[in-house]
């Protein structure tokens, strides 16, 4: 409980500063409009006509959870102008990319770890890549499959399994070999072979590393499926949403989506780390 | 097919010398270490150009790596004025302003315990978020030209580097703290001398981070609006129009800025924090 009221005051703290620069940004337009108008504002019209544009500079708070809840739980799940349709189009695509690019991540570590030739020359690229700015090949992705005739949710998930590819090699590698000489050579006294020592050994040792890697790669998953949604105008998906709103000047319409999108992640994130609890617990590796 | 079957017995040839390479005596040495990667590398482009060549692949799905190699090679001015536009206006600058504003909130957070408390747990929280997803409201404010592209940087970079600059303050141990506390060191001494130092390595480590970030942030801003260069617009439009030899150019670009960035950054830690356990040669 200690933490919580730490962590109330910074949110309401930035609460208040939103609601600032949302009147501090939008007085310009209502100041130009009353100016047109020939009428005089007082403090209080300038605060409240803020708070209600159509389309704000900025937004404030309660305008884009007004929009989360009426996009939301006012309209049914198959309109096109629901968030949960659009949310339900990327999260598809999220999990279906994070589960092909986690299981290629992991059968690469597994030869990794058992293959000095494949140690050698595969890790330092697996490693290299994550400087590079793998976003940049999104655009390309879904076009080249599109004139493959790949269309919808493949050409998305590929993006997302390549992002979350990385970090899971790389952190699966260090729990594939987090454990010392000492325990191998156990291992090796009971005359347990390589596939006994994988199973029993190296693979329950590797867990909490699986799990790190696999919070930071269905972030990553996410990240790119609402990219991969970008460049080919799309029409649904937050993605699409935030493109299509940029487009129109729906501010509103764009914060909601990126809040939604937010949602999503804390979400995803959230369950890998109850599973990451529950799991390590019955393994007896939690702290 | 002449070309395939040229490409799969030059992969065996590579495969069969990589893996002599990595079990003979030498796999410990730099040079080994060095050529095994090498040589990997270099497979997968003849591979790549023999099957691209032989299958006959057209050029606007996967363009071989000497149309790329020719292609760079003749619209260098195109790429160096892309170059500049995102990774030197863009990335980098939103770089700086965004590492050094989170360095100086986290010094300024750092004396106060209850804000710790509440930002350490915010913060994590933002930088897990996709905050990729505010380009498109940064580029509404600030216009096409760099300044948005910037400001998407400081906003990606910020929360990784405060998180780690803030833990980094805190790994000075209390003996040490005790230590400056009775030489009567003032609490800005304590910062400069001690405090400081011993952050380092967490604070390389989160700019380590933010170098990819700020990458990927000033280039997937110019996907929703841009003046007519950039390295993000360039690869938008050339997919558009089925340039891809152009858009692997611009790849080609990234990754090398990319790759060097990052190694600055990791030269530079080399450089600052060569006390610590994890830079020194065993």
């Amino acid at each position: 409980m200690s933490r919580a009221l730490p962590v109330l005051t910074v949110v309401a703290a930035i609460l208040a500063l939103w609601y600032a620069a949302a009147v501090w940004m939008n007085a310009t337009w209502t100041r130009d409009q009353a100016e047109r108008a020939g009428v005089e504002l007082s403090v209080s019209d300038i605060l409240t006509d803020t708070m209600a544009q159509e389309r704000p500079v900025l937004p404030a708070p309660h305008q884009v959870v007004t929009e989360l809840w009426n996009t939301t739980a006012r309209k049914k799940v198959t309109s096109k102008r629901s968030l949960v349709f659009h949310g339900w189009i990327t999260l598809s695509a999220t999990l279906l990319g994070f589960a092909i690019g986690t299981g290629a991540g992991i059968l690469l570590a597994i030869g990794i770890v058992h293959n000095r030739a494949m140690d050698m020359s595969v890790m330092p690229w697996a490693i290299a890549s994550q400087t590079i700015p793998i976003l940049a090949i999104a655009p390309m992705i879904i076009v080249v499959l599109n004139s493959l005739g790949i269309q919808g949710l493949v050409p998305k998930a590929i993006i997302s399994a390549y992002l979350s590819f990385f970090p899971v090699v790389v952190g699966m590698v260090k729990g594939l070999r987090s454990p010392d000489a000492m325990q191998l050579d156990l291992m090796r006294t009971y005359n347990a072979s390589g596939r006994e020592s994988f199973w029993k050994l190296r693979l329950p040792s590797s867990m909490p590393y699986l799990f790190t890697s696999l919070k930071i790669g269905i972030a990553a998953s996410l990240v790119g499926a609402i990219v991969g949604e970008l460049p080919t105008g799309a029409i649904r998906g937050l993605g699409a949403r935030m493109l299509t709103g940029s487009y129109y000047g729906q501010t509103i319409q764009i914060w909601s989506a990126l809040f939604a999108a937010a949602i999503l992640a804390a979400c995803l994130v959230g369950i890998v780390g109850v599973l990451q609890r529950v799991t390590l617990k019955r393994m007896g590796m939690d702290q | 097919m002449i070309w395939v079957v040229a490409a799969l017995i030059f992969w065996a040839a590579m495969f069969w010398l990589n893996i002599r390479l990595s079990k003979s005596a030498q796999s410990h040495t730099r040079a080994v270490r060095l050529l095994v990667p090498a040589i990997f590398g270099i497979t997968i482009l003849v591979v790549w150009e023999g099957v691209v060549r032989g299958l006959n692949v057209p050029g606007v799905i996967l363009p071989p790596p000497s149309a790329i190699a020719a292609r760079i090679s003749t619209s260098l001015p195109v790429l160096w004025a892309d170059f500049v536009q995102t990774f030197v206006k863009g990335a980098l600058s939103g770089y700086v302003i965004g590492c050094g504003a989170a360095v100086l909130v986290a010094v300024a957070i750092d004396r106060s315990p209850f804000l710790q408390k509440g930002l350490l747990p915010v913060g994590n929280f933002i930088a897990a978020l996709p905050i990729i997803g505010t380009a498109p409201i940064l580029v509404m404010w600030f216009g096409f030209d760099w300044q948005s592209k910037a400001a998407v940087v400081v906003v990606m970079v910020f929360f990784p580097v405060l998180v780690n600059t803030v833990q980094g303050l805190a790994a000075a141990s209390a003996m040490q703290r005790d230590l400056m506390h009775t030489y009567s060191a003032s609490y800005w001494q304590t910062l400069f001398k001690l405090r400081l130092p011993a952050a380092m390595p967490f604070i390389f480590n989160g700019l380590k981070i933010a170098t990819t970030l700020a990458l990927i942030g000033a280039i997937v801003a110019e996907f929703f609006g841009s003046p007519i260069k950039g390295m993000g617009f360039r690869i938008s439009t050339e997919v558009g129009r089925l340039g891809l030899d152009m858009v692997w150019a611009e790849i080609t670009v990234a990754a090398l800025a990319g790759s060097a960035f990052y190694g600055l950054v990791a030269a530079m830690e080399k450089g600052v924090t060569f006390w610590h356990p994890s830079q020194r040669r065993s």
